[in-house]
């Protein structure tokens, strides 16, 4: 071969590496970037579909007062006592036989219709295949969209209820918030206490020890610490507790705790120790204590890496799934209390994609539930991003 | 109060609080280890669940996780050790290089049910994996993405200069530098971010839940395209959803038990390499 041909070659093959270095270069970005278009895609569908069911219909009889139902008065009415009288399918197979209703059901709209003009307070729920058509005396009820409102406002998560599912986030919203907050609660003054204990009370030789071993535990899997939860906490709040369940908002905030404890010490210790060895000597000389000099000196000089620990101890709880899916007992409802059940964001997604059919209204929802974590996290990671950058000492100019 | 007092009474909370911190997390550890060991044998390493599992081994689940910590890092490695190299050694310092940081940083702090999510959307059911190890490695690799760039890009950052400017001085370009300087010198730390990442991947639920773990296999994987069972899916499943929920503890304890082991082991072996390194640099 030519040596030039061979320089040609080489040539091209650093151009092909170093065009191939750049594009990975940008993999975490594109990776970002895809999981924001595919999550926001799927998810934004759930605002196209219809409140009711995908494929069935609400009817009710022309002179009926009804205009439109939401999803709440769907429930309302098929769910309890009212003044209307609610009519699914089933009802029409208890009345007539399969004769009656024809080959492949083809009597059956007409035979639907007869029920819905005998009766003006029916509200039928029925395939919109079914529905029957030309008749003067029934009228098909306007189907309307998920609004943003219902979904971020609505206060009930009932998602594979019919005829009208309920998608309302606040119960996870808060459920994820609630045990979030509690358990920073609980970790932040252990996790404090024992950076303190490591960073400046503990010897050399014992720091070496629990460092790596504190470290080491950030490590265990999640799904881990929730089968401990499961084992032992769940059973000790129970008995303890005299509760009728040991699966609690409580036993969730513990489990997060426990798990954000690692991640704590080791960010607010590397904070600690990092303070300027000056700035400690100087307030030793001036005659204070020790003591005196962590809480005047050392904290306010490392108060953005504390910080900066908290908020991530936040973060990795708020994202938490498997042991908050495991201990929390997985209730849709408002929190109210630590003794009670409750649900989380992550919680949900785990328990429901796998029943969810792709595409479906409640898929959907699960990936807009997505979103909003997706959203949180980034917000908390911004956060932690902007707080560590700040030094209370670079502000004043020292 | 005597402020000698109040530094007794300060430090005495501080010591209970920092041995009750590591006493609580090694108490976990205890537990499981004390409730587990009885459960492990060779037969329980090397056998199919059996009796709506509530008897017999976990080897399926531990082919399923080596399968996929073999595919993840497949993925991940190549990837974030060029990116890695892209971002120390062929960037600059501009504003491209700040904004590939921050989402490399945000990247490791997205909770990893959106990875799930994601691996589900994209790899499932866009780009037709089906439920598959494929799919499983995909999301897993983009999970611990962040692990391997991160450990590479420190790994570069630590080499001095002289090593750059010596290969440039004698005539090599800059990515025969790279190949042949720069990569045998970082080599050890890669494998460092490696182990941890096999860490990672061998004990995350949440991703694998949509797009790769079967509930109860127990075959062996034939192809990329096959479901497998997962350690960490399967002690979830055993302990929430079996047929028989206390039959099936010893079963629990054991995986949870080998899991832990497999897990720290990693990152023992992880710390163990960064500590001999560090002995080798002094």
């Amino acid at each position: 071969m030519k040596p030039d041909l061979l320089r040609c070659k080489r040539k091209g093959f650093r151009l092909f590496a170093e065009a191939l270095f750049t594009l990975s270069g940008t993999v975490t970005t594109v990776v970002i970037l895809l999981i924001i278009l595919f999550l926001f895609k799927e998810g934004a569908g759930l605002f196209r579909s219809n409140e009711v069911e995908k494929g069935y219909s609400l009817c009710v009889h022309a002179s009926s007062p009804v205009e439109r139902l939401s999803p709440a008065q769907i429930k309302q009415i098929f769910d309890y006592e009212t003044e209307w009288i609610p009519f699914r399918l089933e009802d029409l197979f208890d009345r007539y036989s399969e004769e009656e209703l024809g080959k492949d059901y083809a009597l059956l709209p007409g035979k639907l219709g007869e029920e819905i003009t005998k009766e003006p307070k029916l509200v039928a729920f029925v395939p919109t295949q079914y529905v029957p058509t030309g008749l003067p005396t029934v009228r098909v009820l306007p189907g309307s969209r998920i609004g943003w409102l219902r979904f971020f406002g609505g206060k009930e998560w009932m998602p594979t209820a019919t005829p009208a599912p309920l998608f309302g986030v606040l119960p996870l919203l808060l459920g994820t918030l609630w045990v979030s907050l509690f358990a920073i609660l609980i970790a932040l003054p252990l996790g404090l206490g024992a950076t303190v204990y490591l960073s400046e009370l503990a010897g050399e030789k014992m720091r070496r020890l629990l460092k790596p071993a504190i470290e080491l535990l950030a490590g265990i899997p999640s799904v881990v610490y929730g089968f401990f939860g499961l084992v032992v906490l769940v059973p000790f709040l129970q008995r303890t507790g005299g509760l009728p369940v040991g699966e609690t908002a409580l036993a969730g905030s513990l489990i997060l705790a426990i798990m954000a404890l690692p991640t704590i010490i080791t960010v607010a210790e590397d904070a600690m120790r990092n303070t300027p060895k000056a700035l400690r000597e100087a307030s030793l000389a001036l005659g204070a204590t020790r003591w005196q000099t962590i809480y005047r000196v050392v904290f306010p000089a490392s108060v953005s890496g504390i910080s900066a620990a908290i908020v991530l101890g936040i973060g990795r709880a708020v994202g938490e799934t498997m042991a908050v899916l495991m201990v929390t007992g997985n209730a849709a409802v408002m929190p109210s209390s630590l003794l009670e059940p409750v649900r989380t964001i992550p919680a949900t997604i785990a328990a429901e994609l796998g029943e969810a059919p792709a595409g479906g209204a409640h898929y959907q929802a699960l990936f807009m539930l997505g979103c909003i974590l997706f959203l949180i996290t980034l917000l908390i990671s911004t956060a932690a991003e902007i707080i560590s950058g700040k030094s209370f000492y670079n502000k004043k100019g020292i | 109060m005597n402020k000698r007092t109040s530094q007794r009474i300060a430090f005495g909370i501080f010591r209970i609080l920092g041995i009750s911190v590591v006493g609580i997390l090694v108490g976990i550890l205890g537990f499981i280890v004390y409730h587990g060991v009885g459960a492990v044998s060779w037969e329980f390493l090397t056998t199919a669940p059996s009796d709506g599992m509530t008897a017999g081994g976990i080897f399926p689940a531990i082919v399923g996780t080596l399968c996929l910590v073999a595919g993840s890092l497949t993925i991940a490695v190549p990837l974030g050790v060029m990116s890695a190299i892209y971002t120390t050694e062929y960037a600059g310092n501009g504003r491209v290089i700040r904004l590939i940081r921050i989402m490399t940083n945000n990247l490791s702090g997205i909770p990893s049910i959106i990875f799930g999510l994601f691996g589900m959307a994209l790899f499932v059911n866009r780009l037709g994996f089906g439920d598959s190890i494929l799919a499983g490695s995909c999301t897993l690799g983009l999970l611990v993405l962040p692990v391997v760039i991160r450990t590479t890009e420190e790994a570069l950052k630590a080499i001095p200069d002289a090593f750059r400017t010596g290969s440039l001085a004698l005539g090599a370009t800059r990515l025969q530098t790279v190949g042949r300087i720069l990569l045998p010198a970082a080599f050890p730390n890669i494998i460092t971010g490696l182990i941890l990442s096999v860490g990672r991947v061998a004990g995350e639920t949440a991703p694998i839940l949509f797009t790769v773990a079967a509930y109860f296999l127990p075959r062996l994987p034939e192809s990329v395209f096959d479901q497998v069972m997962a350690l960490p899916y399967h002690l979830y499943v055993i302990v929430t959803s079996g047929t028989d929920l206390e039959a099936a503890r010893p079963v629990a304890y054991g995986t949870a038990l080998v899991l832990i082991v497999l897990v720290l082991f990693m990152n023992l072996l992880a710390s163990f390499f960064r500590k001999i390194l560090d002995a080798k640099k002094g």
